[in-house]
């Protein structure tokens, strides 16, 4: 049997003390929004792992919310995939957001395929950030989609119905979006490395 | 240098080529177990059965021999540029102008023999200052090396007639006349020797002892690659297909590696009873790595339809552009096993189909539809869109009717007009709404109305 020191499962933040926020190690990819890095334990989207957002319908903000990483990482020369997309990333507004198209790759596929092709690119190391939309991927494909993720060292975006909400995840942050007349805002529902923060985050625009 | 070379299943069985018409079949060629059995060149096929009843027998294909001594020839262009092909069976190449390049002869002699046994070909291989005599010599003695010009005439002097590749049948004539070797036949008057044999013999002499130029044709390197491989048997599933498939691919990529291109665009054919069924094979880049190539052409492959037996595959390339390796930074920070994005690309569009990757950019259209416009290459710059009011970041493919009864103006109305000079013109106010959810729309009515939005796309 071997003995694994408690310091170490402490440090990888496979474990961590209740009710003490653990030592935070600000090793994340900033979401260039400070109020969000804030509530996050890695201050920022935790790297080499999968994130969830989950959205009562599209187009509720999702992209504003992802914004301001893409653009920094399209602009750093990193390639991002977009795995069919539910509409046309369109292009004008992408570029206005900041985003740097030359390294925008759009990829279509069918449903049976996405999840495929969302694997390949999370695992081959050739991007640095991958965005789909599994809609039907059960806890198993998420948590293939987590270890491909880790492998290609790639932050991997699944945007999915809030119908999941209540089903386990293997995702490493999952954050939920709920909306109200005055305006919604994202509620994180787990994050690996610490208990999930109370308040919540909405996108100024 | 000669190479006489033919694929053989086993080698250790008696085999021999045959050839000849339906009533006179001859023993073409044979290998050692078979000579050994007692069978010779020319021998009729009833009388070799009668001394061997059980032997390997190939139909001997001219046109395949050809093919082959066509391939060697690319083979041997890398180590030389001057190749000839001219003699059949045979591969001459120019060595002395590589010897600086590769070394002394010793080592490009193991390189050859290593790389004609990794191709599968049995070879002997002599060196002489003149091509006829490498020729003669590789038929005396494999890895026969012969540096010094002056010791050529003392060498050949020594040679029997019969191995000396002489015109026609000469050799065996002189050989019983009782000239048996080279310095007995360069004695005899030389009038005497025309008038008995010809002139061919005279020539052939001068040009063995490099006394007069020995003009060859010099093989060019095709600019395509046309490989066929018979398959000997009906075949139905994909399965067995892979095989002679990987073969085609890496005598593709050893030919593109000869020529230093790569390939972009290539043709695969399962050739039938009737007909044919051609499989494209397209990159956005050229390729020549055999691993990536194979494993593109296996998933293309599996989701042909094999309808009918296949019997032979073609791999056709016609387009072979140069090949640049994708620069990499020495200092990439990346994981080790990470695999480069055109590698990536070209696996995902060999199974999601050719148009499924692509790239975005602005286009100068006011049309919201026509706005934007695919990226299909490898354009390095996307230009900026023109500055106009707020887009939304999701377009949708057609427009629908927003379902909300009381949506909120927030911006609007920017009025679309345009498109007039193509029969497909629009008139439409465009607005940013919010919807009772708190989504916001981008929306438009036709010009001057206030009702029937149609939703067009999504601020996200």
């Amino acid at each position: 049997m071997t003995a694994i020191a408690i310091d170490t499962l402490l440090a990888a933040r496979t474990l961590w003390h209740a009710g003490r926020s653990a030592v935070r190690i600000a090793d994340g990819e900033p979401t260039g929004y400070a109020a969000l890095d804030n509530l996050l334990p890695q201050r920022g989207w935790p790297r080499r792992a999968l994130t969830e957002l989950l959205l009562p319908a599209d187009g509720v903000g999702e992209l504003a919310l992802l914004m301001p990483t893409l653009a920094r990482l399209t602009q750093a020369g990193g390639t991002v995939a977009v795995i069919a997309p539910p509409y046309l990333p369109y292009a004008p507004a992408w570029q206005r957001a900041g985003v740097d198209l030359a390294a925008l790759e759009i990829i279509k596929a069918a449903p049976a395929d996405a999840l495929w092709a969302f694997e390949q690119c999370l695992r081959s190391g050739a991007c640095v950030a991958v965005l789909g939309w599994p809609q039907q991927a059960d806890a198993s494909a998420l948590r293939r989609l987590q270890v491909a993720a880790d492998s290609g060292d790639c932050l991997g975006f699944a945007l999915r119905d809030s119908k999941h909400a209540a089903n386990p995840s293997a995702a490493a942050l999952r954050m939920e979006y709920a909306g109200n007349p005055r305006g919604g805002a994202w509620h994180v529902r787990k994050c690996r490395g610490g208990p999930a923060p109370a308040q919540s985050f909405a996108v100024v625009a | 240098m000669r190479c006489c070379g033919n694929t053989v299943p086993d080698a250790n069985a008696p085999l021999a080529l045959i050839a000849g018409s339906a009533q006179q079949r001859c023993l073409h060629m044979l290998n050692t177990a078979a000579q050994h059995a007692g069978l010779r060149v020319g021998m009729r096929l009833t009388a070799a059965h009668a001394l061997l009843p059980d032997f390997a027998m190939v139909e001997y294909d001219p046109q395949a021999q050809a093919h082959w001594q066509n391939f060697l020839a690319a083979w041997a262009y890398r180590h030389s540029s001057l190749v000839s092909a001219q003699w059949p069976g045979c591969i001459v190449m120019e060595m002395r102008a590589s010897f600086r390049l590769l070394g002394p002869w010793a080592e490009i002699e193991a390189r050859l023999r290593a790389e004609l046994d990794a191709l599968g070909f049995s070879h002997r291989i002599a060196l002489a200052p003149t091509p006829r005599a490498a020729l003669v010599l590789a038929g005396v003695r494999d890895g026969w090396a012969l540096l010094q010009v002056d010791a050529l005439a003392e060498q050949l002097d020594r040679v029997p007639v019969r191995q000396a590749c002489l015109p026609d049948n000469v050799g065996e004539r002189l050989q019983r006349m009782g000239i048996r070797d080279l310095r007995t036949l360069r004695a005899l008057p030389r009038d005497s020797l025309r008038r008995r044999f010809g002139l061919p013999l005279l020539v052939h002499l001068d040009h063995l002892y490099g006394q007069i130029d020995d003009p060859l044709s010099y093989y060019t390197p095709p600019d395509h690659f046309d490989s066929r491989i018979d398959l000997g048997c009906e075949v139905k599933n994909h399965t067995a297909l892979l095989f002679p498939l990987r073969r085609l691919i890496v005598d593709l990529c050893t030919y593109l590696s000869i020529r230093d291109g790569g390939v972009q665009r290539f043709l695969l054919r399962l050739e039938h009873d009737e007909g044919h069924t051609d499989m494209d094979v397209g990159l956005l880049a050229a390729e020549r790595e055999s691993a990536l190539l194979f494993e593109l052409t296996r998933q293309r492959l599996e989701r042909v339809k094999i309808s009918r037996p296949v019997l032979a595959v073609r791999l056709i390339a016609r387009e072979l552009p140069p090949f640049v390796p994708a620069a990499r930074d020495l200092f990439e920070g990346r994981a080790q096993q990470s695999l480069p994005w055109p590698q990536l690309r070209e696996r995902l569009r060999a199974r999601l189909g050719d148009d499924a990757v692509y790239r975005v950019s602005p286009a100068d259209d006011p049309r919201p539809e026509r706005a934007w416009r695919r990226v299909d290459g490898d354009e390095l710059r996307i230009g900026a869109a023109p500055a106009r009011p707020p887009r939304p970041l999701w377009l949708l493919a057609q427009p629908e009717p927003l379902r909300d009864r009381e949506p909120r103006i927030i911006s609007g109305p920017e009025r679309l007009e345009s498109g007039w000079w193509d029969g497909e013109d629009v008139r439409r106010d465009y607005y940013v709404l919010e919807t009772t959810q708190g989504q916001r729309v981008w929306a438009f009515v036709a010009a001057g109305e206030r009702s029937g939005w149609m939703v067009h796309g999504w601020f996200a």
